[in-house]
């Protein structure tokens, strides 16, 4: 899975030290560009991108439409699942974690909804 | 609100900066009976809750913690004494056989590997990204047919 993010380096830190997300690969290509994938240590089958929207990969046009688009937050990613969702919503709002949407019961679960440094948003959810 | 009512949400709260402060202060003698006073709780209360939302207790998690930190430095190149110490041990004998029960290697073995691994990147990189993303990306010279 893919998620395009503004700044690689920053994009790391909010993955690994507010996420708690781990480092899979981390591949240098180049000035200012590396094959980076980080993985929930939960579920390591699931392998994330942290892709640059960089021209060093795109159009300088794409770059600026790519980056107004993850920006206003357009991007849903995943759904990220927690065995307590209450607590990991308090452990990441004391990280500085921005939530759109507090932990809420719905049909399927309890839900929470959360965005990444870049604007990318993800739904946080306790199924049970 | 976030959907609890107040005294549950507020043990929450509490038992989530034990966790903080243990993910803050790993590297230092922590003294459990202090966090749990901190957190207003009874130890036995303390370690009881915190094992119903974490699956661990205080110690376990506190172990865990200093072996993942552990893991880490010894990725980013650390020496195994360096790491004991940066991550609480007193004794390199005592985190080695820790680090080993944890990992299935030692932690001397664990550098090599990740010394190895890491010049294999430096020296074949596409090696370790898959081939559509480095076509895409243009890091993989096109296939000529």
């Amino acid at each position: 899975m893919t998620v395009y993010v503004l700044d690689q380096n920053r994009a790391l830190d909010f993955y690994t030290n507010k996420l708690g997300f781990r480092v899979v690969t981390d591949v240098p290509m180049g000035k200012d560009v590396r094959w980076l994938t980080v993985s929930p240590p939960q579920q390591p089958g699931l392998e994330i991108v942290l892709s640059p929207v960089s021209t060093a990969m795109f159009k300088q046009e794409t770059v600026d439409v790519m980056t107004d688009l993850v920006r206003k937050g357009t991007f849903g990613v995943a759904v990220l699942t927690c065995d307590d969702i209450y607590a990991t919503y308090e452990e990441m709002t004391a990280k500085g974690v921005e939530f759109t949407k507090a932990p809420k019961k719905e049909f399927y679960g309890t839900e929470a909804i959360f965005k990444d440094d870049s604007g990318n948003w993800f739904s946080l959810a306790q199924l049970t | 609100m976030t959907g609890l009512q107040y005294p549950r949400m507020y043990l929450y709260r509490r038992l989530v900066q034990a966790k903080l402060f243990i993910d803050q202060h790993y590297a230092e003698p922590i003294d459990l009976d202090c966090i749990a006073d901190e957190a207003y709780f009874s130890k036995f209360h303390f370690i009881k809750q915190f094992k119903a939302i974490y699956q661990q207790t205080p110690h376990q998690y506190l172990k865990n913690v200093r072996m993942e930190k552990a893991k880490l430095l010894l990725q980013g190149g650390a020496t195994v004494s360096d790491t004991c110490y940066a991550v609480g041990f007193e004794s390199i004998s005592s985190f080695s056989n820790l680090f080993k029960r944890a990992n299935g290697v030692t932690p001397s073995a664990y550098l090599q590997q990740h010394q190895s691994l890491k010049a294999q990147i430096a020296a074949t990189p596409l090696a370790y990204i898959p081939g559509c993303f480095a076509e895409k990306y243009g890091w993989f010279p096109k296939q000529q047919f």
